[in-house]
């Protein structure tokens, strides 16, 4: 390993004090990505040549002290962000070829900041999936762990962060695909506020769930990517319209007194007994920081899973209509008619995964069965919503595991669509309700690392960050990095 | 609950997948195993609660009525599969 | 058996906005094909829809109009199916929760009976592109500049029960919209076009007939064609003892005749449900009231004023009120005649409307403006001018674009009507006609319309043809 500082905020520091150069560090990254990234295949693209041009550009600025806190610092993008010249895939061999002429909102405020973009994530298939094993271009290793999955949909994002191929990274949540990751792969994520970071660009997989967020090493990292990366977009007609924020403002202030409410629900049978106990360690470290842990009680939390998965189905089913191979994307060899032409590409375009998806939201949208499927999932949203807001009336933060098993091995769930689909029991609901969540390293079991989840009030990612901060200034799992035992250093 | 294969066939019609006749059964299945899970919400009575499209329950924001796109077809057709005449081309669709 | 028939339209009426309903591109016709087809429009993967203002006031506007009840919080929702010039596989429309419930409308019969005709609904949605079927052997092309054009589609209550009721119906919404300045009414570029849902019962029978849909009407002469074609067909089948079956048709005009395009069987599961990309349209009654406040006279309320205050025959007054621009003009014309408002109506209706369709003008680009005609018409009712003389003095004007005053002042064109004068002319054309005063005086009536022709040409038809009769009379009978 190198002497470069392995956060967001320590490279700025330094790039900004000039002890290396935007491209000094961008080189690292690349040259990180080259020697590892062939076994973990956590980048389905690498943009060298575009990167070292803006770290370049990024010099430049910060020689004229032209710069802003980020600027020159190196990233990494989720595959699901278009971004402008370079291929936005989605996961899919649907977009395989698919080149955006228009970049994401967030792309542009990450370019707009002049940091320096290494490439574009491995993904689940429009983000479906909790394994990251529904992606086109093949799984994603844990860097932890040969074998493992990183968690999904953001894997690639988790994984690059974890193996320090990428310092920080964008990722999107809809049922806690930056969450279940960031866990599984040993790093810190956040799910901001529905409508606080703009969906435009982001390619929809369920566009009242989806939410675009950061991942790295620290929370301190995550606040400082948010302020890049949150704000109000009048091209996204659900962003929501208020000032902006900074993010690290309230990191240093301690978490004593702060109420932290923790659901039974949470700690059901469903928990693995060695994830359990690094999270109550956690736990009983935030009282001896001064935290008030109370139980509470959410009893709709066993509805948000099925819930989650007719909306998300249904929202998605029709998102993916427009890859019928007629403007853009995939289209099969040869069609019949029209109708062949549809079903041929899509079906050949898209995975099996997304494919069942589409079918389970064709199936609750359809005639006769939207009643008991689509309008009986949004009423449980509402309960499940007003559940969560009534308790975030008496504390700070709910606190929880955010996945109920470690990673786990490629393949082990990928039969069984439920299976798989349980893996988010801690998460959906969160994006059901629209509110911030955090996930945040704390300790391991048997060798792969353990996370926990604190959800907030709306818009108060500021004080996730500031509790995640706090924790982790006391604590040191954030720092533990695998060993990328590949024999390249 | 189980999925017949012409309920499959009816439901990838409307989706526009191609699903193979010996794939049926297996597709059929798995849709089954997943719409037999969600009806857990069957277990809660959700009378008179009204759904909820929306965490934020905001009202969408518009924009002045003023053309600012300029004309990107070029652009936008360089990833088109099939172009002529600046047309989208598809196989011929009969009314 | 008698029967009867029973029609309710779906009126889609294209929104007179500069750029598209969710996106900044603009709603130009004609346009080289795909040349306004933005990312949004095309469903590039990752653009989102964001509500163009204008559609929304366009759209309580006309609600206001036909007295219906505003949604404070309307939703939008998709419409899902598979076509190649849709481009996202779904239609953004409204489902529950229109914009726009209830209201109705005046139509005029062509007995001139009125009738009131309700409204069920009117919504927002947005428009498909086009899809070019010729040019091509085995494909079809794909134009979607059309795609994301904003649309109200207006739906009636099956209230008409002829043919001749469904075009006064669509007539009436045709003014009204254009009116209220929200559609331009162009049917030929598919600004206003219709579906009609058709059925037939016996006549006292008070549940429906099954209906058929007739797709894509967009001229009021087929509205009338299909719907007396699909009646006259529907009574046929059931007397020759069959049954209608729910389809879709599509009207052919050049063979003038419905098919069918569709079976119920095949119909759409369009999969309705909120857009998730779009937040509820919130409207505040404030902004209702706003609205109110802007509303323009409408076309009922003005009829009725021309009559009251300009003692127009209720025809002219209809005529007149048909386009709120010759309304304007009217009004206009009249306010410069010194009030004239009676021949105004002629003028307009005469001379003016047979000018513009000569040159294939709408009256906002007649080089004769309505302050020029009004003062034209006051010389006459001055007899500053004869009516023969205005005739000609309006040509003038429709050629140079001058004032009437400087025309007859440059042309010398002032009707005389100095009884001297006259007399003057009238003893020279007796004296150069003895063999007609001997014809006249021996009984031969019509030769006295020759003379007063001889009088007006010898005055270059300046001389006031009242006081030409009169002096003549009183010559020729003494």
């Amino acid at each position: 390993m190198s002497s470069y500082p392995e956060t967001v905020a320590g490279i700025a520091t330094a790039l900004a004090k000039g002890e290396f150069s935007s491209v000094e560090i961008t080189r690292h990254y690349l040259d990180r990505i080259a020697a590892h990234d062939s076994r973990l295949n956590s980048y389905i693209t690498v943009c060298e040549e575009h990167s070292l041009n803006q770290a370049a550009a990024a010099d430049a600025m910060l020689k004229s002290k032209d710069a802003g806190p980020l600027t020159g610092v190196p990233y990494a993008h989720k595959d699901i962000f278009c971004t402008k010249g370079i291929k936005t895939s989605c996961g899919s061999r649907m977009l395989d070829n698919f080149v955006a002429p228009y970049s994401a909102t967030v792309s542009e405020r990450l370019d707009a900041a002049s940091m320096v973009l290494l490439g574009k994530t491995n993904m689940d298939e429009f983000a479906m999936g909790s394994s990251n094993e529904t992606s086109y271009f093949g799984p994603v290793t844990n860097p932890w762990r040969e074998g493992a999955v990183p968690g999904g949909s953001s894997g690639g994002s988790a994984a690059a962060v974890a193996a320090r191929l990428a310092p920080g990274a964008t990722g999107t949540d809809t049922g806690g695909s930056i969450r279940q990751p960031a866990a599984l792969c040993g790093i810190s994520g956040l799910k901001p506020t529905y409508g606080r970071v703009s969906r435009f660009g982001l390619i929809a997989f369920a566009s009242s769930l989806d939410q675009g967020g950061p991942m790295a090493t620290t929370a301190e990292d995550l606040a400082l990517l948010l302020n890049v990366m949150a704000g109000f977009d009048n091209k996204d007609s659900t962003s929501v319209d208020r000032p902006d924020e900074d993010y690290t403002r309230s990191l240093r202030e301690p978490a004593a007194g702060l109420r932290v409410g923790i659901p039974k629900q949470f700690f059901s049978a469903d928990l693995d007994a060695d994830v359990a106990a690094p999270i109550r360690s956690a736990i009983s470290e935030l009282e001896t920081m001064g935290a008030i842990c109370t139980e509470i009680d959410l009893k709709h939390m066993d509805l948000s899973i099925p819930a989650y998965y007719v909306i998300s189905s249904a929202e998605c089913s029709s998102n993916l209509s427009r890859y019928d191979g007629v403007r853009f994307g995939h289209r099969c060899d040869d069609p019949r008619d029209i109708e062949d032409m549809y079903r041929r590409s899509r079906s050949e375009g898209f995975g099996v995964e997304t494919q069942r998806r589409i079918l389970v939201g064709t199936y609750a949208l359809s005639s006769g069965y939207y009643d008991a499927y689509y309008q009986k999932a949004q009423q449980i949203r509402r309960l499940i919503r007003d559940e969560f807001k009534n308790a975030l009336e008496n504390v700070d933060a709910i606190l929880g595991p955010t996945s109920p098993t470690t990673a786990f091995t490629m393949g082990q769930k990928s039969d069984d669509p439920v299976a798989m689909y349980l893996s988010d029991i801690y998460t959906t609901a969160v994006n059901l309700a629209g509110l911030p969540a955090i996930s945040i390293p704390v300790g391991f079991a048997d060798g792969l690392p353990v996370g926990m989840q604190l959800i907030g009030n709306y818009f108060a990612e500021a004080k996730l960050l500031q509790i995640a901060h706090q924790y982790q200034n006391v604590t040191d799992w954030h720092q533990h990095s695998p060993s990328l035992d590949d024999g390249i250093e | 609950m189980a999925i017949s294969d012409d309920e499959v066939s009816a439901i990838a019609r409307l989706a526009r997948l191609e699903i193979k006749e010996q794939d049926l059964a297996a597709v059929g299945a798995g849709l089954g195993r997943v719409l037999e899970f969600v009806r857990q919400m069957d277990a809660i009575d959700t009378t008179n609660i009204e759904p909820l499209a929306h965490p934020l329950e905001l009202a969408a924001h518009r924009r002045a009525d003023e053309v600012l796109e300029p004309d990107l077809r070029d652009v936008y057709q360089l990833g088109a599969p099939q172009v002529q005449n600046a047309l989208y081309l598809v196989p011929k669709v009969i009314e | 058996m008698e029967w009867q028939p029973v029609i309710g339209l779906e009126i889609h009426s294209q929104l007179a906005t500069a750029s598209k309903i969710f996106s900044a591109a603009s709603t130009g016709y004609g346009a080289e094909p795909n040349t306004q087809a933005s990312a949004v429009d095309l469903g590039l993967p990752g653009v989102l829809p964001v509500l163009n203002e204008k559609v929304v006031e366009m759209a309580v506007l006309f609600g206001l109009a036909i007295g219906a009840t505003i949604s404070n919080a309307s939703i939008f929702a998709r419409k899902n199916y598979f076509y190649p010039d849709l481009p996202k596989g779904y239609q953004i429309s409204q489902y529950e929760e229109p914009i726009v419930a209830g209201g109705r409308i005046e139509i005029r019969l062509p007995d001139d009976h009125i009738k009131i005709i309700d409204v069920t609904r009117a919504h927002l949605e947005e428009d498909a592109g086009k899809s070019v079927h010729e040019d091509f052997d085995r494909s079809t092309g794909i134009d979607l500049n059309r795609a994301g054009t904003p649309l109200l589609e207006i739906v009636s209550e099956p209230q008409m029960h002829s043919a001749a009721e469904a075009v006064a119906y669509m007539r009436a919404m045709h003014q009204l919209v254009r009116y209220l300045g929200i559609c331009d009414g162009n049917m030929q570029e598919g600004s206003f076009r219709c579906d009609a849902n058709v059925s037939v019962r016996p006549l006292g029978e008070s549940t429906l007939g099954t209906r058929t849909e007739i797709k894509n009407l967009n001229s009021f002469r087929f509205v009338e064609r299909a719907i007396q074609f699909e009646i006259d067909r529907q009574i046929e089948v059931i007397e020759n003892g069959g049954q209608i079956h729910q389809v879709t048709m599509l009207y052919d005009a050049d063979r003038h005749e419905t098919r069918t395009m569709r079976s119920k069987e095949d119909a759409h599961d369009y999969r309705y449900f909120p857009d998730p990309d779009l937040l509820p349209i919130e409207i505040t009654d404030d902004y209702i009231q706003s609205m109110a406040n802007s509303l323009p006279e409408l076309p009922a309320q003005k009829r009725k004023r021309f009559v009251d205050e300009y003692a127009l025959t209720s025809k002219d007054a209809e005529i007149l009120c048909e386009d709120r621009g010759i309304a304007d003009y009217f009004e206009q014309a009249t306010a410069a005649s010194s009030g004239n408002p009676r021949l105004c109506a002629n003028w307009i209706t005469g001379e003016l409307f047979a000018a513009l369709n000569a040159s294939n003008l709408q009256i906002e680009a007649s080089p004769v403006g309505p302050a020029a005609l009004g003062v034209l018409v006051s010389r006459i009712a001055d007899n500053t001018i004869s009516g023969k003389i205005a005739k000609q003095i309006f040509e003038t004007m429709w050629e140079t674009g001058q004032d009437p005053d400087d025309v007859i002042a440059e042309q010398g064109l002032q009707q005389v009507t100095d009884d001297s004068a006259i007399a003057n002319l009238v003893e020279q054309v007796l004296n150069d006609n003895p063999d007609q005063i001997e014809q006249y005086r021996a009984g031969k009536d019509k030769v006295f319309g020759f003379f007063v022709g001889q009088v007006m040409k010898l005055s270059q038809g300046k001389a006031n043809p009242k006081q030409v009769n009169k002096l003549l009379k009183a010559r020729l009978d003494n």
